[in-house]
């Protein structure tokens, strides 16, 4: 194929973002067109349909289905509370009493089968609440089921992350973006912080941070195993974002111990102190969709023009990163992409660029295991 | 049978493509003097996704390649040129597709093993990932079912429960479950979900009360219309015409190539499907084929006739590969890698694969590391195939005094590796493997094949297209298959019990080409006799004392063997292949060098 390589991901000082909130399920919008919103902010709300709780009738009164609807005290649409006697059966000699059937839940009634002899009820609908997530602007309304905000500012995706949305202030606490730290190096001071946190977290690390109630932790790597410990169980595909988890974690560059990008660790550095919106969800099939720390800065308004970075394929000059040993982290440029393929160590024929790094070193490797520095 | 507008007779230029959820691969196949052949292929990124969201630029970017390649002129500008003349246009385009995820169901029956698992197998081989199994006795509470049918949003639930003439109180129930539920589709907001009803006749009535209202509701022929037999057909029809109709209308830009196509769009898995049956009654074997891809692994089998399909929907080299190491456990997968490997390291190796799943290895040792991840994979989705592919449970038959000696109870797998007459591999891993006895290796450790079994691997994955045409012209469908879509790899020859270690386990005479080769094995032993593609041999086996070559202990084997790329692999270990835990780099390097398989 023409391009196969993997696009990078974007680590960009300026960029336009926008992000659609929608509602699980149609609702109420409560904001309009231009509101200034704050990533806490509610400005839509909706009510999922109650849960159904099933009563067996039929069995409860020795009955048939069929003769269900002579028995029942409710129709469907009733309001039933909780322990409510929904249908009746008098003993055949009345002074030995009734057998009744009671709701399990308050909820309405909401179907009486004269074939299964169940009646299903329905509990009380459930409020959810979305909020704004980002410091922006409501830039569109989507009637019923949400909106789009809009904010400028530093934009910057992971490669893999655990964990939903948070907010908060930026911290960094090593000086270089190979650095470790050990939990001592973590402060009750950085509660409720975004915390970058050099190139690996361990679990003890974790652990401090959880116990202090840091927002997110941002790293170069992490150990599957960690992970593991983490989650409880071993992570089998690379869908995440619902786990209930703090801080969340967002890893930028892969699994083991790996300095931060660069250009990353900078740009996180340089916008230390500002509050940034951050979501660990990470979705690699089907619709790609990377972990993100984004800080909104009022200077980066004009920012339009470079946000829509289209990846092209590589061309002798394109920064790269190669993503897999040998050389797994190294950043270079590509001098030269040479037509045809070429037998490498495993004896498969593949398509490679020549690359060139910093200290004047050169290597061969599959474009597939390179990934183009957009930023 | 869905219609087609295509006369047979006319065809000598085809193309066909498989929109990939990765990849839009693209074959040419033309008529030549000794029949259809498949002449060039080309590939491009799937576009289904954001920011194409149309999956026609995928196909055009591939047919651009064909033509660059073939030098042949398919498009004038973005419409294809019908029909062909001379070094311009085709005939005839088809195309099978798995974008955006394939189709997603959910299916349900009363009792779990019966209705419930014939609905699951009538999805499976039209083409379906099934998301969930639901059954009046699958032990979750009504409530549970309830939020499991809102939270999964399939493309398309089938509903099937009780023979006809039956009670309908159950399947009746299952209904008012799904209509509490009010599941929406995964795809489109503005239309219902569609519910295929393949149940009991006499509850049409009660059910349609219940669903029509909700959702898009189909009603066909019962799919267990007694419990002695299955009518899986009506209900796989259905859930293709559906298919076209509901889930591929929706997807970006399938509109437009449906418009383009001379066939019905099929899934990729029920194309597989299409053909490996084909292939089947024609050469009257029976054959196991697995498609191991990076998020899904596809088996299909057909024996006496009867074919089932599997999809493990989470076993798989690149994005599932986290998954495979989740099920089979770090123990499984090191068995197989030939040299000492730290715990920590190879589960980040594993995981960054699962984060970057273009890579490709590039060291040898990744390579090993991959290829045994594969083996555990394969045998996984095996496992998972083997539990699917049986005969129909609940049902009394008459039993013979020998199966009364047979341990296989009612119900029990139809996969009989010793009538195994051919298996066929394919997907990336097996399919690119730089060496081909790396492919006969990873094939006989996943599926241990017993006795005598063909190997072939699918050269560039072409079955898809295939299938798909053989719905069309079946002719050109086998004559490019037996041509250009195998590559025979061998035969296995292997023992199906065990011994002990360096006992005596059998002698061997090959007869090819006007000589002879003698050998003997010991147990734990493989050995690699070559045998050139095209070329057949009589083999005969004398097993030693307690060894069983597939037709009892210490009865003869002799039989006609294949060659292929790689040879006739005789396979002393016996079954199942145990590595011993002491000294295992070792064992499983000793095996690897008898077949070839690794650069020294």
């Amino acid at each position: 194929m023409a391009h196969a390589y993997t696009p990078g991901l974007r680590v960009t000082e300026r960029a336009t973002v926008r992000k659609e909130r929608r509602l699980p399920i149609a609702g109420q919008v409560l904001v309009e067109v231009g509101a200034k919103v704050q990533a806490h902010d509610v400005v839509a709300r909706a009510e999922l349909p109650g849960d159904v709780a099933t009563v067996n009738v039929v069995n409860l009164l020795d009955i048939t289905p069929a003769e269900l609807g002579q028995h029942m005290l409710k129709r469907e649409g009733d309001r039933v509370e909780r322990d409510e006697p929904i249908a009746e059966k008098h003993a055949f000699i009345r002074w030995l009493g009734k057998t009744v059937a009671r709701s399990p839940v308050a909820g309405t009634i909401e179907s009486v089968s004269s074939i299964t002899g169940q009646v299903l009820v329905r509990t009380a609908p459930r409020p959810v609440e979305l909020t704004a997530y980002l410091d922006g602007t409501v830039v569109e309304v989507l009637e019923r089921e949400g909106v789009v905000v809009e904010t400028h500012g530093a934009f910057v995706q992971g490669i893999f992350g655990v964990g939903g949305e948070t907010c908060g202030e930026v911290a960094v606490v090593v000086d270089r973006p190979d650095a470790t730290i050990g939990p001592g190096t973590l402060t009750d001071a950085l509660k409720g912080k975004v915390v970058v946190a050099g190139s690996l977290v361990t679990s003890e690390v974790y652990e401090r941070a959880s116990a202090i109630g840091v927002a997110a932790l941002v790293c170069g790597g992490f150990h599957d195993r960690d992970l593991r410990r983490l989650l409880g169980y071993d992570l089998g595909v690379a869908v995440t974002g619902h786990e209930d988890i703090r801080p969340i974690l967002i890893i930028t560059e892969g699994f083991g111990p790996m300095p931060i990008a660069d250009a990353t660790f900078a740009l996180l550095k340089a916008h230390a102190g500002r509050r940034a919106s951050a979501n660990g969800a990470t979705q690699i099939r089907a619709g790609v969709l990377r972990p993100e720390i984004i800080i909104p800065t009022p200077q980066a308004a004009d920012a339009e023009a470079k946000s829509d970075i289209v990846a092209v394929g590589l061309t002798p000059g394109s920064r790269v990163r190669i993503i897999r040993e040998p050389g797994f982290g190294r950043i270079g440029v590509v001098t030269s992409l040479p037509p045809g393929t070429v037998r490498i160590e495993t004896e498969s024929l593949v398509r490679v660029a020549e690359v060139k790094f910093p200290d004047g070193t050169t290597a061969t490797v599959p474009r597939a295991n390179l990934e183009a520095i957009e930023s | 049978m869905l219609e087609t507008r295509i006369s047979p007779g006319l065809l000598d230029v085809i193309v066909a493509t498989d929109c990939g959820s990765t990849t839009t691969k693209a074959i040419l196949i033309e008529k030549r003097p000794e029949g259809y052949r498949q002449t060039f292929r080309g590939e491009a990124p799937t576009t289904v996704e954001a920011p194409f969201e149309d999956v026609t630029r995928g196909v055009l970017n591939a047919f651009a390649e064909l033509e660059e390649l073939s030098g042949r002129r398919i498009l004038d500008g973005e419409r294809i040129i019908y029909p062909a003349r001379g070094n311009v246009g085709v005939d005839l385009y088809v195309s099978t597709s798995s974008a955006g995820g394939g189709l997603q169901m959910v299916v349900a029956g009363v009792v779990k093993q019966m209705t419930a698992e014939s609905a699951q197998r009538a999805a499976l081989g039209a083409g379906a990932i099934v998301m969930d199994v639901l059954a009046s006795n699958d032990q979750r509470q009504p409530h549970e079912k309830i939020e499991l049918i809102r939270r999964l949003r399939p493309d398309m639930v089938l509903l099937s429960g009780g023979t006809d003439g039956g009670t309908i109180t159950h399947v009746v129930e299952l209904a008012e479950f799904l209509a509490a539920a009010n599941p929406r589709p995964r795809l489109g907001r503005n239309y219902k979900l569609p519910v295929i009803y393949a149940g009991n006749r006499d509850a049409r009535q009660a059910v349609a009360e219940r669903l029509g209202a909700k959702t898009e509701l189909h009603i066909t022929d019962n799919l267990r219309p007694v419990l002695e037999r299955e009518n899986l057909g009506p209900a796989r029809t259905e859930i293709h015409e559906l298919f076209l109709k509901h889930v591929m209308a929706q997807a970006p830009g399938y509109d437009k190539l449906m418009s383009w196509v001379g066939a019905p769009i099929m899934p990729t898995p029920a194309a597989v499907g299409a053909i490996m049956l084909t292939i089947a009654q024609h050469q009257g074997i029976n054959l196991i084929g697995v498609d191991i891809g990076g998020a899904t692994t596809d088996v299909f089998s057909v024996f006496g006739g009867t074919f089932n399909r599997t999809v493990s929907a989470n076993l798989g080299m690149s994005y599932s590969i986290s998954n495979v190491l989740a099920e089979a456990g770090l123990p499984n997968i090191l068995r197989w890698v030939p040299f000492d490997i730290d715990e920590t390291d190879l589960r980040d190796r594993i995981k960054n694969k699962m984060i970057r799943p273009t890579t490709v290895p590039q060291l040898l040792v990744e390579l090993k590391v991959e290829q045994a991840i594969a083996r555990e994979a394969l045998r996984l989705a095996f496992e998972q195939h083997k539990a699917l592919a049986v005969g129909l449970k609940g049902v009394q038959r008459e039993r013979t005094i020998s199966e009364s000696f047979d341990e296989t109870p009612s119900g029990g797998t139809i996969v009989d590796m010793r009538r195994l007459d051919l298996l066929v591999g394919s997907g990336g891993v097996l399919s690119h493997a730089p060496r081909r006895s790396q492919a006969a290796m990873m094939l006989i450790d996943a599926f241990q094949p017993e006795g005598v079994t063909r190997l072939a691997v699918d050269s560039i994955f072409m079955m898809p297209h295939l299938g798909v045409l053989a719905q069309v012209h079946e002719e050109a469908a086998m004559e490019v298959f037996v041509q250009d879509c195998l590559i025979a790899l061998g035969t296995c020859v292997a023992m199906v019990n065990q011994g002990k270690a360096g006992t005596p386990a059998f002698d061997y005479e090959l007869e090819a080409g006007g000589g002879v080769r003698r050998g003997s094995l010991a147990v734990g032993e493989l050995r690699l006799e070559p045998l050139a593609v095209g070329q057949s041999a009589k083999l005969t086996a004398t097993p030693a004392r307690g060894i069983d070559l597939g037709l009892g202990k210490g009865h003869r084997l002799e039989a006609t063997v294949h060659g292929g790329v790689v040879g006739v692999i005789l396979d002393a270990r016996g079954r199942p292949i145990v590595v011993p835990e002491k000294g295992r780099a070792e064992t499983v390097n000793r095996w690897a060098q008898a077949l070839n398989a690794y650069p020294r």
